[in-house]
């Protein structure tokens, strides 16, 4: 099949940046979309141009790294899955295709579909983990979690912190990403002793790299490729609450 | 950082402000269907909320307290939001949110100026200050009689309509946005409180409109 490619290009940050035009041709519907693109970045580089610089790594959508705008949807036209996922035949034979990066003041543009989501991995920083002590290896199953719990903390841990929800968020909110990391440390008993710092923490850290604030539009939970629900957001806004009264020291993450 | 002034801590402020003008609302709604009973009706309701005397300044001092900071919140959150995303998407889809989700700034915007179209309307007596000789035989103020003079004619009725359905718009997304932000809901009662927040906000939306529709009509008239 033949398709034309809509480009987003822009050499550096401090750049302008256009949509360009391109041929994609005798594309195989079963290759998948970054096939698609290291082809057209083939014909490029053979005559002589700048490929299209995109991030990708694993290609078995369990990175996070593939990140693109595929006509106007986070990790283009299908369910829970990302770019590398994504296979070319659900597109059409002449179909247009618009590709652009997230775009986000938190995730400053690197170059065309790259940007850099280093405000994630601070996120993190600030309190994505729990205070473990060094020692011998706890005994399996000696701390009890209840099945419900071992279940919601699993799917909020299938966050490959990827940065949909910021890119199909209205207002370029990281609500879910986060909602998803306090949580899934949050419900089990190892996370719990520090769930009220891990939040105030994560929650200042989120709102000091600069995303935008949730008004519950929910675009979030369409474009996540790991199905997280909004409803982690609400858990997040719950556990905040209670953390609120517990003053403390300064905590080491910050915080309120 | 002060929590009131994280992303979150906007977001109770804004349900929990959202909340009690939604109760006020309601109120106000059921206070107009003494209209119902005739000028006795409405007219011993206004003179009884009026011999509240500063309790009833009390109440307009916070619910115009609540508006501001709601309003000061709305219009910060919607700035911020903008700032968060400099350059827009050449294409976007979306496919949860609604009309009503993203018009939130707008219809609050023309709310407030509705709010201060009413209150100068029926309150101040700004455009007809007459309203305010009105008097029944009780020597109350005959709110009977303003109200339906204020409806006359086609153009107040509509105004009064149309800021209506401006208010359930921002109520179908509002009411629900209440539970998700003070972190109330989950995944089985998030789409009940979806549903029921729109259904909440239709029947706020017919409460207040039946009286303009009534006038208009002539059901309820002089």
């Amino acid at each position: 099949m033949n398709l034309t490619l809509y480009v987003w290009r822009q050499k550096g940050p401090k750049e302008k940046g256009s949509l360009e035009r391109y041929e994609a041709k005798h594309v195989s519907p079963d290759s998948s979309f970054l096939e698609m693109l290291d082809e057209v970045n083939e014909d490029l580089i053979k005559s002589g141009k700048d490929p299209i610089v995109f991030d990708h790594d694993c290609r078995e959508g369990i990175c996070g790294m593939c990140s693109q705008m595929i006509n106007g949807i986070a990790h283009g036209p299908d369910t829970e899955i990302t770019v590398c996922q994504l296979h070319m035949r659900k597109f059409k034979d002449g179909d247009s295709i618009y590709i652009e990066p997230w775009r986000a003041k938190a995730f400053p543009l690197i170059s065309d579909l790259m940007v850099d989501r280093s405000a994630f991995d601070r996120i993190i920083e600030s309190y994505g983990y729990t205070s473990a002590h060094t020692g011998g290896v706890p005994d399996g199953n000696a701390i009890p979690v209840s099945k419900v719990n071992a279940d919601i903390a699993m799917d909020a841990a299938a966050c490959i912190g990827c940065g949909a929800c910021v890119a199909a968020c209205p207002n370029a909110s990281a609500m879910l990403f986060v909602s998803a990391k306090v949580s899934h440390l949050g419900v089990l008993p190892q996370g719990e002793v520090e769930a009220a710092r891990r939040v105030k923490a994560m929650v200042s850290q989120m709102d000091a790299e600069g995303f935008g604030n949730c008004t519950n539009h929910y675009e979030c939970e369409a474009a996540c490729p790991k199905g997280i629900k909004v409803t982690f957001i609400s858990r997040m806004n719950r556990e905040l609450l209670k953390a609120i009264p517990q003053v403390e020291k300064k905590a080491a993450g910050g915080g309120f | 950082m002060q929590w009131y002034k994280s992303s979150l801590g906007k977001k109770y402020i804004m349900a929990v402000t959202g909340l009690a003008m939604v109760l006020f609302a309601i109120v106000h709604m059921l206070g107009n269907f003494t209209i119902f009973a005739g000028p006795g009706g409405i007219n011993a309701y206004a003179a009884g909320l009026q011999g509240l005397g500063p309790g009833l300044w009390l109440f307009r001092l916070a619910l115009l307290t609540v508006f501001l900071v709601h309003i000061w919140m709305g219009v910060s959150l919607y700035l911020e939001n903008k700032a968060a995303r400099p350059s827009e998407y050449a294409m976007k889809q979306n496919h949860r949110t609604s009309f009503s989700a993203r018009t939130m700034i707008w219809t609050g915007v023309i709310l407030g100026a509705f709010i201060i179209f009413h209150v100068l309307h029926f309150t101040v007596h700004a455009f007809h200050p007459y309203y305010a000789t009105f008097v029944d035989a009780a020597q109350r103020h005959d709110v009977y009689r303003m109200v339906v003079m204020g409806f006359q004619g086609f153009p107040m009725t509509l105004i009064y309509i149309a800021a209506m359905v401006v208010l359930l718009l921002h109520l179908a997304h509002g009411i629900q946005s209440f539970f998700q932000s003070l972190g109330a809901t989950n995944d089985a009662t998030l789409p009940t409180l979806e549903k029921g927040g729109r259904g909440v906000a239709v029947v706020i939306l017919l409460g207040f409109v039946i009286v303009p529709i009534t006038i208009f009509f002539g059901v309820i008239r002089l």
